[in-house]
């Protein structure tokens, strides 16, 4: 693809409203169009696979490429949530797994 | 009627209304329950309009909004935390105050912002836009089922005001609206109340999220780096439905570290999504 970038200082804020015009097509396509479209059981499972799928398609590779500190971080996390059920106590816990393997040098 | 800890006087204006026959979301979800499970969607429409008469308009009143808002405040200490947390990820990837508030007050959908930031380039490519505006729509897809799943309740509200709702849809304000209509409420100005409280809290914490965030200096050192991977693994959590729905989440998993190793920049994304998706369709997670 033709690199353009550093002939338009716009880049972020074309970013910006790429990015809300299609949260918004999201957001406003289902109740405006899917009113005459029938949702069958297999999209509707694929769809309740979605969320998940992207959480862990997102941190696993991220998480292989910063190497142990992050593996460490994000399991204290899953046992600060499943411990407390609070998203403050959970990052806190990541944060401090992390910072403590990488001062160790892990 | 629907767990453990019911709203508090909120609800009484409209309980009494229940028509029995349309439980929809909520026995999906208990009300302390909603933002811990705020992932899981019954994902089918309500048939509420078979056994329900209902005015051509639904109304849209102050009143409504007020209730909506009422009913958002629970969730609003962990959407606040979430949007801290973006907007410190968004000072250390660069982006301007102006920048990450608008990116806040305009896309309001946490994991997709979250996810943005990992592939955030400035000066921008082509190819750079496009990745990141398909990689928002994907995370965002679900949005699609979750205005279809409401809008037996907006027939016939006009196009301001279905506007106006589906600009604050979130999943959290999504889930009360299905219960409130669900339980035979026509106030659509509820899902709206609940939205704008949600993105008036997500708007106001992003910004000392990105203050303190600008501040920090060596944030490799604090873990900084990798707070999105921290809170989206903690997201998995309430996800987490036993080992069976799980499975696309593995196919997600290896599909992603396989794109990973095969093409450069953050495709796997998508492409572990996507497989995941797949394999939910295929599998029958019943």
């Amino acid at each position: 693809m033709p690199e353009f970038a550093l002939t338009t200082p716009y880049g972020t804020l074309i970013a910006l409203v790429a990015m809300a015009g299609v949260t918004y097509l999201c957001r406003a396509s289902g109740v405006i169009f899917m009113n005459r479209i029938a949702i069958g059981p297999r999209l509707a499972r694929a769809l309740r696979a979605l969320p998940g799928s992207i959480v862990i398609a997102t941190i696993l590779p991220i998480a292989a490429q910063a190497g142990s500190p992050a593996f460490l971080g994000i399991a204290a996390a899953i046992g600060a949530m499943i411990a407390t059920r609070m998203e403050v106590a959970a990052i806190a816990a990541g944060l401090v797994a992390i910072a403590l393997a990488r001062a160790l040098g892990l | 009627m629907c767990g453990p800890t019911p709203i508090p006087d909120a609800q009484a204006g409209w309980q009494t209304r229940s028509s029995g026959a349309c439980s929809g979301a909520c026995d999906q979800a208990s009300d302390g329950e909603m933002l811990r499970r705020k992932e899981e969607y019954p994902f089918r429409k309500p048939n509420c309009q078979t056994v329900m008469s209902r005015p051509p308009r639904p109304a849209f009143t102050l009143a409504g909004a007020r209730l909506g808002a009422r009913l958002a405040l629970p969730l609003l200490p962990g959407a606040m935390v979430f949007a801290s947390a973006f907007g410190a990820a968004a000072a250390q990837k660069g982006l301007e105050l102006w920048q990450t508030m608008a990116f806040s007050a305009t896309v309001f959908a946490g994991a997709s912002q979250m996810v943005a930031l990992e592939v955030w380039q400035d000066p921008w490519t082509l190819s750079g836009l496009l990745v990141v505006t398909v990689l928002v729509a994907t995370v965002n897809a679900r949005m699609i089922l979750m205005g279809a799943a409401i809008q037996p309740y907006m027939v016939g509200a006009s196009r301001g005001q279905v506007a106006a709702v589906t600009f604050v849809l979130a999943d959290a304000n999504w889930l009360i609206g299905m219960r409130y209509h669900g339980e035979g409420g026509r106030d659509i100005g509820v899902v709206f109340g609940a939205g704008l409280m949600l993105w008036c809290g997500w708007v106001a914490a992003t910004l000392p999220g990105h203050l303190a965030g600008a501040v920090v200096p060596d944030p490799e050192r604090f873990g900084l780096d990798l707070v999105m991977p921290i809170f989206f693994a903690a997201m998995l959590v309430p996800m987490w439905k036993g080992a069976r729905p799980a499975i696309p989440w593995a196919v997600a998993g290896s599909a992603a570290l396989i794109a990973q190793a095969l093409i450069p920049g953050y495709a796997f994304i998508i492409v572990g999504a996507l497989a995941g998706a797949i394999a939910g369709a295929v599998i029958d997670d019943a």
